[in-house]
């Protein structure tokens, strides 16, 4: 059976039918990111007054790499303006310059997910820690003089873990320059990294950037960790209608240039998502 | 955007195959997708500028940045998804999601100050 209005539009809605199905599907998307945005207001608002990690509850401000999630930003713009490009080459019937405009697509869906997961490990690998006495750090954690969990998942350690997977009983710890007062603006240089020497009973708690440490985490990997799955899952998609996919172009040339429009429309939601998650979750 | 045919390029319903649309009518448009390209660049760079720059109101840094993110998201929208020119069917979709997006954030506001109190109700909600 043939799929009706692939390429003519369908007389109701003026419109070919994926591209329909592609609008409704995005709706749905909204929503879905709406809650998830919904739940980082809430938590946001609701935390405690003051500066993390000195009160343990308040909203940890200026952790993410800023000048990493620009550049990040930079390369999910790019890869929208060559998604969109490869549909207009198509348009012109020039198909070797939209095969270039998707391989650049896609080439730059993977840097976003690689420079992702270099930002990741580097949460992983950074550490609260709270002594008996009521001082709080974050920093680096070393533990036989190396640092563990560095690409490691299962070598990321809260108190009990290091407790129970080590036999060490004493620890060095690089805290981190001391952040001021205010927002977004601790990276004053007048402070410099502390090397703590612990024994494991002075600690209260020690635990990574991991969701299940803080709210901020918990929200932060949430939403950034699906829309990076979204990033995955468009350029697989978009990596298919570069090469085997491709072949329908011969034969039906309307339908794959209206397969890429709707693909690029997908991939333009993602883009919209970050557009707000970058100011939302780096710099607000 | 310069051309006001009911149907150019950004219509997206290759109706009548490409011969409607000439090249010409295509080239304009790439013109605007670089224009609207550099846009974004820039609106990133002011967005990320303006954190440096320290306002003694949370709620201008806010209402700042979020300004900054919805006229990219809008050149997005606009020019990249064609919204400019696109079908009555996806304008309903949209103005229905609007709706129910709004009306989502309002519940969560709502939420906000409603929460448990009493001894159980604070161990329900640890801020």
């Amino acid at each position: 059976m043939e799929i009706p209005y692939t390429d003519k539009p369908r007389p109701d809605t003026g419109l070919y039918n994926a591209k329909l199905g592609i609008w409704l599907f995005l709706a749905s998307e909204i929503m879905l990111f709406g809650g998830l945005f919904s739940a980082y207001i809430l938590l946001r608002v609701n935390a405690a007054e003051g500066v993390w990690p000195a009160v343990k509850l308040a909203w940890p401000h200026g952790l993410l790499n800023i000048p990493i999630g620009t550049f990040n930003t930079a390369v999910l713009i790019t890869s929208s303006v060559t998604v969109v490009l490869a549909w207009a080459s198509l348009k012109m019937n020039n198909f070797a310059r939209f095969r270039m405009f998707m391989v650049i697509t896609v080439f730059c869906a993977l840097s976003f997910l690689g420079i992702k997961s270099y930002e990741y490990n580097e949460k992983f690998t950074h550490y609260e820690l709270r002594l008996n006495d009521g001082k709080a750090y974050t920093g680096h954690l070393i533990v036989n003089g190396e640092h563990p969990g560095f690409w490691d998942f299962s070598k990321v350690y809260n108190l009990e873990q290091l407790k129970a997977k080590t036999n060490v009983t004493s620890i060095k710890f690089t805290a981190d320059p001391e952040k001021a007062e205010g927002h977004g603006h601790g990276e004053a240089g007048a402070h410099e990294h502390k090397e703590l020497d612990l024994k494991t009973d002075q600690i209260a708690h020690l635990d990574a950037f991991l969701p299940r440490n803080h709210t901020f985490f918990a929200i932060y990997f949430t939403i950034t960790a699906l829309h990076g799955l979204h990033v995955l899952g468009g350029a697989l998609v978009l990596a298919y209608f570069a090469f085997p996919g491709a072949k329908l172009w011969k034969t039906h040339p309307e339908q794959f240039t209206n397969r890429i429009e709707v693909g690029g429309l997908f991939w333009h939601f993602v883009d919209l998502v970050w557009i707000f998650l970058f100011p939302v979750v780096y710099l607000l | 955007m310069s051309d006001n045919h009911s149907h150019g390029p950004t219509g997206g319903s290759a109706t009548a195959g490409h011969d409607d649309h000439d090249h010409h009518d295509i080239a304009s448009h790439i013109k605007t997708y670089i224009g609207v390209f550099i846009a974004l660049l820039v609106g990133t760079v002011i967005t990320v500028s303006m954190y440096y720059v320290h306002f003694d109101s949370m709620a201008l840094t806010i209402a700042i940045a979020l300004f900054i993110a919805s006229i990219k998201s809008f050149l997005v929208a606009a020019y990249f998804m064609h919204l400019i020119s696109e079908k009555k069917a996806i304008y309903g979709i949209l103005i229905i999601s609007a709706i129910f997006f709004v009306a989502l954030g309002g519940l969560t506001l709502w939420g906000m100050h409603d929460w448990p109190t009493g001894a159980e109700g604070k161990a329900m909600y640890v801020p």
